[in-house]
């Protein structure tokens, strides 16, 4: 048996055992955003600390920022004090700040992949739970609280204890209008909102091998939503091709050394495994959730279950779920009328998820009564989409083209649910109230799934709507 | 700065319903828009509280019974979703010194564990016990004895669990290792050098 490649990763990364027998890792790379940092800032100068490796962190703005609005200051005066505070801490530290004049600003999960900062065999934290995102190169990231940014901050390391890790292998081959959206949200209804406590998730198997990065994060981006505090993705040619020429990635015999160091790293074929798991894509269909949170999944075809068919530890949710939704046990999920459409986010706000909507889009228009929304997750995928034409697409169906930012995921900027409405979303997560309505309802699925809601004005399966 | 050797939690308790109780339920991420966590109890589990018109709910944090609680009673998952560590801030600004539940969501534990906030966890059926025990007589006070690892309450003890590097943090008084890990800066440049990036 041979180390995995979290195992590897934190042998690397590992400072010193603590008191308390936990363990103080070193974290390489540091992400943050204006929501989680500035309280951190705040306990720093508390304590007369300064911020210990600068060049370690990376910043940007994401949750506050306005989708429609691009001068300050905002017409939020909360949003324009988190802006100006991440501006003032990043340059009084010294920390590399993407801010919105520079043409790179975007969701946090986005922006580091496509400068090239996130690489395989790093740590990396940030005050964010889908920082799981980045394993999709094979790097070990971890959301945090506040106190820990501090500690980033303060140290470049944190308190840590060392997961168990869990292969989870999808076979066979993909059908038709089934995306890595599908993928993470078939295994999250399988394995349960929790069944990845105590887990770090190492996807692998043929399916994976085959996607894209950008479907790979996708599924990483979910890990979090099971329970698991971070998933990963071995490296492999295709995260070699997609880091080759970043920006920040490493050039010349630097970038030959970087990847020889990185093929070393993805765990070998003996690498041993606290649990491992088995998915046959075959059995993977468009799924939609229907319920408030994330393992409340069905297939699109399938009925809302029967409460009384449930494990007895998921009546209780499912049943609160039912009400909130105002849904029936048993009723289809296909159907159901949707008021509004969002797609971005830092699940699926990538210049391909983008792309997958507006090839099923085109010469399609959005229901009378549905508001559409679709938010480039950066700056860099809004002006790549802008070229290939996709915003005229998007705009000649009936959908609203908005600027870079997290936007309608959690709705901290001004896209929010109004009353009860009912919204078709690719972002990650269905809590109650999660889209700024106290009583919003959300539908999680995959940017195809939300072109054929926005189409049919319902939840539709979009290969009945698209593919014929 | 010496800490707080927290061997017990002691004072009544309030009941909060449900699995799987979210962070973006504990603090809604609209009341997220500061700087700082002051103020932020006021906004704790607001969008439950209140009613689409600004009316109490009959949530258990409205009653009269509960006021005065510092202590959560609550199910499995809890403090699952975002990393925001606003969730258990508000919690301990709103006064809760401790939360019992069946089971935690792992960033939120670790959140509160840092901030010196105990995470105990229950069996379903003891924490059920616990639970109607409470809404039977909010006036007991209930005690965490985090040294003998058990919950005493009105009609006995309840055994509990915690992860055994997060108890001996609590009671030895070293759940903010902030200076601990200021204090191996040597260690720490010494890995910053051995890494090949950055």
């Amino acid at each position: 048996m041979s180390k995995n490649l979290y195992q590897k990763v934190w042998d690397t990364h590992t400072v010193a055992q603590l008191l308390d027998g936990s363990t103080q890792l070193f974290i390489g790379t540091h992400l943050i955003h204006e929501v989680t940092s500035p309280q951190a800032f705040g306990m720093l100068e508390e304590r007369g600390l300064k911020v210990q490796y600068p060049e370690r962190t990376f910043a940007t703005v994401d949750h506050i920022v306005p989708t429609n609005e691009t001068s300050e200051p905002y017409s939020d005066p909360l949003a324009q004090n988190m802006i100006d505070a991440i501006r003032r801490n990043t340059k009084l530290h010294g920390i590399t700040f993407f801010d919105t004049d520079t043409g790179k600003q975007g969701v946090i999960h986005i922006v580091g992949p496509e400068q090239g900062i996130t690489q395989p065999g790093m740590t990396i934290a940030c005050g964010d739970s889908h920082t799981s995102t980045h394993g999709a190169f094979g790097a070990i990231a971890f959301g945090i609280g506040t106190s820990q940014v501090r500690d980033v901050l303060a140290t470049q390391t944190m308190k840590m204890n060392k997961l168990k890790v869990r292969r989870i292998n999808v076979t066979g081959t993909l059908t038709e209008g089934v995306t890595a959206k599908d993928i993470i949200l078939h295994i999250l209804k399988e394995l349960g909102v929790n069944g990845g406590t105590g887990f770090a998730y190492e996807y692998g198997g043929e399916v994976i091998d085959r996607l894209s990065m950008e479907e790979r994060m996708t599924i990483c981006n979910m890990s979090i939503e099971g329970g698991a505090r971070c998933g990963y993705i071995n490296p492999d040619q295709i995260t070699f091709d997609y880091l080759e020429s970043r920006p920040y990635s490493p050039k010349g015999e630097s970038w030959d050394k970087a990847v020889e160091d990185w093929k070393a790293l993805a765990s070998a074929e003996d690498a041993d495994y606290d649990d491992e798991m088995t998915f046959a894509a075959a059995d993977i269909d468009p799924t939609v959730t229907w319920g408030i949170n994330p393992g409340q999944g069905i297939a699109i075809d399938q009925k809302i279950p029967l409460v009384d068919d449930l494990a007895p530890e998921l009546q209780n949710s499912a049943r609160e779920a039912l009400e909130y939704m105002d849904f029936q046990e048993g009723q289809l999920i296909e159907g159901t009328p949707v008021d509004v459409v969002f797609i971005g986010s830092c699940t699926n706000g990538r210049l391909s998820d983008l792309q997958e909507a507006a090839n099923v889009l085109k010469g399609h228009t959005v229901a009378p009564g549905v508001t559409a929304l679709c938010v480039p997750g950066s700056q860099i995928v809004a002006v790549q989409a802008e070229k290939l034409g996709l915003d005229k697409i998007f705009t000649e169906a009936g959908f609203q083209w908005r600027q870079a930012g997290c936007s309608m995921c959690l709705a901290m900027n001004p896209d929010k649910l109004v009353g009860r409405q009912l919204c078709a979303s690719t972002s990650n997560r269905n809590f109650k109230g999660r889209q700024g309505s106290p009583t919003g309802r959300t539908i999680l699925l995959s940017p195809i799934m939300a072109a054929a809601a926005a189409v049919e004005g319902k939840i539709s399966d979009a290969r009945k709507v698209f593919f014929n | 700065m010496a800490l707080e050797k927290i061997t017990s939690r002691t004072g009544r308790a309030v009941p909060i319903t449900g699995d799987d109780i979210d962070t973006d339920r504990i603090i809604p991420a609209r009341f997220m828009k500061c700087i700082t966590f002051d103020g932020l109890g006021e906004f704790l589990f607001n969008d439950v509280r209140m009613d689409s018109d600004g009316n109490d709910t009959d949530h258990n944090l409205n009653k009269p019974e509960f006021q005065g609680s510092s202590i959560i009673i609550s199910g499995n998952n809890f403090g699952c979703g975002s990393s925001r560590e606003h969730a258990p801030q508000a919690i301990a600004k709103a006064g809760f010194e401790a939360v019992i539940a069946e089971g935690f969501a792992e960033i939120f534990f670790g959140n509160s564990t840092q901030l010196g906030l105990p995470c105990v966890s229950l069996s379903h059926e003891d924490r059920l016990k616990l639970s109607k025990s409470v809404e039977e007589d909010s006036r007991q006070e209930i005690s965490i004895d985090l040294e003998n690892q058990v919950v005493l309450y009105a009609d006995g003890k309840l055994p509990f669990t915690m992860r055994s590097s997060s108890r001996q943090a609590l009671m030895e008084g070293n759940w903010d290792p902030i200076q601990e890990l200021i204090d191996n800066k040597p260690k720490v440049d010494a890995i910053a050098r051995s890494l090949s990036y950055i």
